[in-house]
């Protein structure tokens, strides 16, 4: 399955957010000149595909383009999501160091899968307001399977081409399986 | 804007202030509200509309929509229920989760409604005459058959003319019916077999572009949220009123209605304001529409020494009789993929048992679900996993489920109720409203003869049956209705065939609680209907 710019444009527009060249961002991310580089192996851009290349499933491809574009919407539209992804983010990266010696985006994706694992995010609650790995859960794991699963890329993974969260019309409902 | 972010928390310079005394003030903008404040309007009265909820701007509902499919919120946050303001108490047989079954906004509970809007049948109107069960209503089918069609209109309902146990009707519906799903057509052979007929179902929700709005584009969630604006909410008669000069205040929880020194007719409206004031607007009208819930809870706390009981409530009725639709369900498992969640609605019912020969089992409605699992999207949230095990997760947790449900029918009962829960107060220091609920013999025998049928539908189809709702235990399908009843007789209801109070000329009740019985179709239609119904009768006094 092939996750594309224009599934993320898709996915950002049923968030309520308009795209207007979000993903020539990338480079000053938050838009206050605190990431200079595409380089940087701080780039929040770049631990969140690292990350969804272990949470999305091995058949989908086109992680990058589609993460980039739709986290950086997400960031750009929306301050205190903007805020507590950043701190996540650097939650994550601190456990990827302190136990790993490595920041999160050099780890092998079984290492990336064992820090989210010792870290607990399989249990946690996914909560806005909670804890360091509750907040993991949500701004990070949570927010790029939301991504995936109410696009139609995702959808049909798991057979379903027109998920809840995607307005896809109304001829899903009436075609069969074999359709 | 923020998915965190909620409507009450803005402040805003909004002209809170009453107007001068206006020739109807409505409390609520509900579509019971909306509608009545519509028609008012349009034939030149000048209307105050006082809703006690926010505004909630179309803009916000692709994150509405993500606060519901996000496990991080609940149900009640997508509209942002809860708290001092609708705190409530519930010491029923049964807990009445309150919160879930209604919104306070502009708009009112359609906001989070699912849009199905069947008419009620004549023997819905008739119930002691035919079956010697609860009242009649003193109005019938017949006499609210022309306002059914207008509010059809009114609110663009989608239907066909399959279903032949439909009430007689004049004119078709203003849109097609959505067809059937694909789901449904799993259903068709076995219902077939037993002889049962499914047909579609009319809905408040456009199949094609409507009235300045959207046709469906199948988000999937329209309860609790329609991002499209497909589905109708009553902003659509808010919009419409406001449009025609009315004006409409959010935000200003009315806190009490005031009588003359007669005791006969109202003088004013009290209502709060988010700055910590209230005031009075006067009125020579007051329509009521404040839902099944807090219309009784208002006339209670608007108690006077001349009427030490409540406002209203010489027969004591008011806030007795509270009456919902016990959902009744059957879950099963297909041995092929069943194709759920692709719209956010049903497309098949089936009436064929809701006249009733003899009096129990009463009525009762059988729906054809299309959402019978949770969406890849809950689960992928919830599950706790990722990567290729999440994809098995989802897997394994949807694609093969059906369910059928039914509404069914409860009689009123005198001591399930509203009451005052003087123990605690809301947010501006008023006791809260305490429901009793409890479901009585005739709705539980009901219950288990809307299973027995849906489970020989699933053993026709060789579908493996795997949990059933129970009767003593059920869902409402938060269609609360009964707590201030109409009737003839003064002793016994509290409005009569106007809609009007009994004991104050010019208090008008438009809402599901003047209904007498409660038969088992949505109510919403109905609520309509008596609106424009009690809307007029008000234009004849004004
Ligand atoms: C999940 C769900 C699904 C539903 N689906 C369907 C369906 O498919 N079909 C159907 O027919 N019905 C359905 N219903 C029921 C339907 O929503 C209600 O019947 C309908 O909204 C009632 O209209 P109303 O105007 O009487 O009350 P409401 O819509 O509840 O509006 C009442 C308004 O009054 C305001 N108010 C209350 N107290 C005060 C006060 N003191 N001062 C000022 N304002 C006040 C409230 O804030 C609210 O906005 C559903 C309900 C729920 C909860
Ligand atoms: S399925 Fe249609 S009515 Fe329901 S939420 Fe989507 S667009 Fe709105």
């Amino acid at each position: 399955m092939e996750l594309s710019r224009r599934d993320a444009i898709a996915a950002l527009a049923a968030v309520g957010i308009g795209t207007g060249g979000v993903a020539l961002y990338r480079s000053d991310a938050f838009g206050d000149g605190s990431i200079d580089s595409e380089t940087s192996p701080d780039d929040p851009i770049d631990t969140m595909i690292a990350l969804a290349a272990v949470v999305y499933p091995s058949e989908v491809s086109g992680i990058d383009e589609f993460v980039e574009t739709y986290v950086v919407g997400r960031l750009e539209d929306d301050e205190t999501h903007e805020e507590r992804t950043v701190q996540a983010l650097a939650h994550l990266e601190g456990y990827a160091s302190d136990e790993f010696g490595d920041s999160f985006v050099d780890l092998s994706p079984e290492d990336r899968d064992a820090v989210l694992r010792e870290l607990g995010v399989q249990n946690a609650q996914p909560n806005p307001e909670g804890s360091d790995v509750e907040r993991i859960r949500y701004y990070l794991v949570n927010e790029l399977l939301y991504a995936l699963f109410t696009s139609p890329t995702g959808g049909e993974l798991v057979g379903h081409e027109n998920p809840p969260g995607h307005g896809g019309g109304l001829d899903s409902y009436r075609r069969g399986p074999d359709a | 804007m923020s998915v965190l972010l909620t409507a009450t928390s803005v402040t805003d310079e909004v002209d809170r202030s009453p107007s001068e005394r206006v020739d109807v003030c409505v409390v609520g903008s509900g579509p019971a509200g909306a509608l009545a404040a519509y028609s008012l309007a349009e034939r030149g009265h000048d209307v105050v509309v006082l809703e006690a909820g926010p505004r909630f701007s179309f803009e916000d509902r692709l994150r509405r929509m993500e606060r519901f499919l996000r496990p991080a919120f609940d149900w009640v946050d997508v509209w942002e229920m809860g708290g001092d303001r609708d705190a409530y108490a519930s010491t029923g047989e049964l807990h009445y989760p309150l919160n879930t079954t209604r919104v306070k906004g502009v708009g009112g509970t359609t906001l989070h409604w699912l849009g199905l809007v069947p008419r009620y049948h004549e023997k819905d109107f008739e119930m002691d005459s035919r079956y010697g069960l609860g009242e009649d209503w003193p109005i019938s089918y017949d006499d609210l058959r022309p306002y059914y069609a207008a509010v059809e209109r009114e609110m663009g309902v989608a239907g066909a003319a399959d279903n032949p146990f439909e009430p007689p009707r004049e004119s078709p519906f203003p849109m097609d019916a959505f067809p059937p799903s694909y789901a449904d057509s799993l259903f068709e052979a076995a219902c077939e077999a037993l002889e049962i007929t499914m047909h579609s179902i009319p809905q408040a929700r456009n199949s094609e572009a409507y009235d300045g709005r959207s046709q469906c584009v199948g988000y999937g969630t329209c309860d609790p949220v329609c991002p499209s604006g497909a589905k109708y909410t009553a902003e659509v008669h808010v919009a419409k009123a406001e449009a025609e000069g009315a004006r409409v205040i959010d935000r200003a929880p009315v806190q009490r209605l005031v009588h003359d020194e007669s005791g006969e007719r109202l003088e004013a409206v009290e209502y709060a304001t988010p700055d910590g004031e209230t005031h009075r607007q006067e009125a020579r009208q007051v329509v009521l529409a404040c839902g099944a819930i807090e219309t009784p809870r208002l006339l209670l706390l608007s108690e006077s020494d001349e009427y030490p009981d409540g406002l209203a409530n010489s027969s004591g009725a008011v806030g007795r009789y509270l009456m919902e639709h016990p959902f009744a369900g059957t879950d099963a498992l297909l041995m092929e993929e069943t194709r759920q969640n692709h719209v956010g609605f049903m497309t098949s019912e089936c009436h064929q048992f809701y006249d009733h020969d003899d009096s129990t089992p009463g009525s009762l409605k059988l729906e054809f679900i299309n959402n019978a699992e949770p969406a890849p999207v809950e689960i992928a949230l919830r599950d706790g996993s990722w990567g290729d095990d999440l994809v098995g997760a989802i897997r394994r947790g949807s694609g093969n489920s059906l369910r059928i449900g039914a509404l069914v029918e409860q009689l009123p009962r005198e001591e399930n109720r509203v009451q005052l829960d003087t123990s605690r107060t809301d947010d501006h220091g008023n006791p809260v409203p305490e429901i009793v609920w409890s479901v009585g013999d005739h709705a539980i025998e009901t219950m288990r003869y809307a299973q027995r049928i849906q489970r020989r539908i699933f053993n026709e189809m060789g579908a493996r049956i795997t949990g059933q709702t129970d009767p003593h235990n059920p869902g409402a399908a938060r269609h609360p209705m009964g707590t201030t009843r109409m009737g003839a007789d003064p002793e016994t209801s509290v409005v009569d065939a106007r809609l009007r109070t009994h004991d104050i000329e010019n208090l008008t009740i438009a809402s599901s609680s003047v209904f007498t019985t409660g038969g088992a179709m949505n109510p919403t239609l109905t609520i309509g209907a008596l609106s424009l119904l009690a809307a007029e009768y008000v234009d004849e006094d004004l």
